[in-house]
């Protein structure tokens, strides 16, 4: 299995870079150092707090704007220039290739989130927030937890549907599960019993994003628990095995017309 | 020895319309095999259903009824795709790779090792004839013909026992697709054997060893190409060629039997008469007359015979 899938991972992260996808840590790189240097003059005191706040959430949308359109073009590109005909004539399983696919994206998203992580701190570090540079980390880490999964929803919509329509649906999904567990308070306080159901089925359904979501607390100098790591980890790794399976499913019994 | 591809009974049909779908069947019932070791020509116009059955066999494409085997073991067997080779028809690859990148990318597919890599996609690229200012400029800079030479090297990179070329000399100019052709034959002769689809005749002659020939998705003909030519020579008759008749004695000739043809040649007159039977009265009026015999040949029915579809069998 690592014989086929590690080739393809590499492959996928060597593409993402000559696509230049990587040119939107330089737009990140402008804003952060450009906050920095005006809010040392605007704000009193707040300077490290608003820096993370924007940082994180400019790194979350960055983020995510890779994630859908990089992800919905790691299976349908592939269809579309018909480099799959060369694919599986080898000795490639479907399911290595669209692990192989996905991992090579979120390899390449680690790095953007590295990078961005290691920008941000130096920022907090000009402003003289030491300690808000050393905690912003596990925030990071859930926010690439969270691009894992818009990942794999983009990559499992475009297994059946055409790029254009998996880009909505995936930041459909992103928008909603941002909401999904509020949604779910909501129906149960509404009373309706088909409200209800319609809210809990797309709490379970779809993903429950707000696990993944510091920035405030992150912004306000706290940690996460190692719990919530943990919980959210396991989580992010369970939804994402299963968007993966649905994937492979659906991919196997296509035809390469 | 054992036939390397067996085909038996394969059929696909696509569908069609986006709100009332019907069913097009593309390949018909088509049952062939393929002895190891030749070149095999896999014929049939545009639509015939020649790419259809090789993606079939390349496992892209799953068919509505029948199966196949490649090398002993069935097409889903992903184990023995590391002994086969295929090019795509207009093969198209990551145009954010050179030649070398992509060669050394297939390699680590089939699990070679970095040197063996490395030295086997320069003898390729060599062999496709590639110039070497190209093997680390980007592909999605090449022409149809050079993306075509690389299509070519990929599929050779593991030494495959059996390589599947969809059209490999489209998109090559006249000198490329002589130098493609050399490299087939030399194929054969290190003992690949060739499975080629292809609708360019002359090709198909001066490599093929046997051919199969598909009309609108089913199989039409099958055997060794020479066999099936000289197969239906009856059909054809044969041929007298002569010169310095007058035209008394040319009308004599046409006389002679039912279903004689004569047309002019640059080096006299042509004489086709369908049986062995008419050939010694022909002779005889050549004789009587003054004129001189060229030549006596039975008339083989031509590869473009078989190829084209006639209004009858239509």
């Amino acid at each position: 299995m690592t014989r086929t899938v590690f080739p393809i991972i590499l492959n996928t992260f060597r593409e993402a870079i000559r696509d230049r996808i990587l040119y939107n840590l330089v737009i990140f790189a402008l804003l952060v150092i450009a906050s920095a240097i005006l809010l040392k003059d605007l704000t009193d005191g707040q300077e490290g707090r608003t820096i993370v706040n924007i940082g994180l959430t400019a790194m979350l949308f960055f983020g995510v704007f890779i994630a859908i359109f990089a992800g919905v073009g790691l299976v349908s590109k592939e269809i579309e220039k018909r480099t799959v005909y060369s694919i599986f004539s080898k000795p490639v399983r479907r399911s290595e290739f669209i692990i192989g696919k996905y991992l090579g994206l979120c390899l390449t998203l680690a790095l953007n989130v590295a990078v961005m992580g290691v920008g941000l701190t130096l920022a907090l570090v000009f402003v003289g927030s030491n300690t808000l540079a050393a905690n912003i980390w596990p925030a990071l880490f859930l926010i690439f937890l969270e691009l894992m999964i818009i990942t794999g929803v983009a990559m499992l919509f475009s297994t059946f549907s055409s790029p254009a329509l998996s880009a909505l649906l995936s930041f459909l999904v992103f928008v909603i599960g941002h909401l999904s567990s509020s949604l779910r308070d909501l129906g149960a306080t509404l009373g309706s019993q088909v409200t209800k159901v319609v809210f809990d089925a797309i709490y379970f359904m779809l993903p429950n994003l707000s696990l993944f979501t510091f920035r405030t607390e992150a912004a306000a100098g706290l940690v996460p628990s190692r719990d919530m790591l943990g919980y959210s980890a396991l989580y992010a790794l369970l939804y994402i095995a299963v968007l993966l399976g649905v994937a492979v499913m659906v991919f196997q019994r296509r035809n390469f017309k | 020895m054992e036939n390397i591809v067996e085909i038996e009974g394969l059929s696909k049909d696509y569908e069609v319309g986006f709100w009332r779908k019907r069913k097009v069947r593309a390949l018909d019932d088509l049952s062939l095999s393929v002895k190891p070791g030749g070149i095999f020509g896999f014929l049939g116009g545009n639509g015939a259903g020649k790419t259809t059955t090789i993606k079939i066999l390349m496992g892209l494409l799953f068919p509505t009824e029948g199966s196949a085997k490649i090398l002993g073991s069935p097409i889903d067997d992903v184990k023995m795709r590391s002994r086969i080779g295929y090019c795509p028809e207009n093969p198209y690859f990551y145009d954010y790779l050179t030649p070398l990148e992509l060669l050394d990318y297939f390699g680590q597919l089939f699990g070679l090792d970095a040197s063996v890599r490395s030295s086997r996609s320069e003898d390729l690229l060599n062999a496709v004839g590639l110039e070497e200012v190209a093997w680390k400029r980007q592909l999605r800079k090449f022409s149809k013909g050079m993306q075509q030479r690389v299509g070519l090297a990929q599929a050779l990179i593991n030494e495959p026992e059996i390589v599947f070329l969809d059209e490999p000399m489209s998109g090559l100019d006249p000198v490329g697709r002589r130098e493609i052709r050399e490299l087939i034959a030399g194929l054969k002769a290190k003992g690949t054997t060739v499975f080629m689809s292809t609708h360019i005749l002359s090709d198909v002659e001066a490599l093929c060893d046997e051919v199969a020939i598909l009309r609108k998705g089913r199989l039409f003909a099958t055997g060794d190409l020479q066999e099936l030519l000289s197969r239906d020579a009856s059909r054809g008759g044969f041929e007298i060629i002569a010169s310095g008749l007058s035209p008394a004695a040319i009308a004599q000739i046409e006389a002679l039997s039912k279903g004689a043809f004569v047309s002019g040649k640059p080096n006299g007159i042509a004489i086709e008469v369908a049986s062995e039977d008419s050939i010694e009265a022909v002779l005889r009026t050549i004789r009587d007359n003054s004129g001189t015999l060229i030549s006596v040949l039975p008339v083989k029915q031509s590869l473009e015979d078989l190829f084209v579809e006639t209004p009858a069998e239509n």
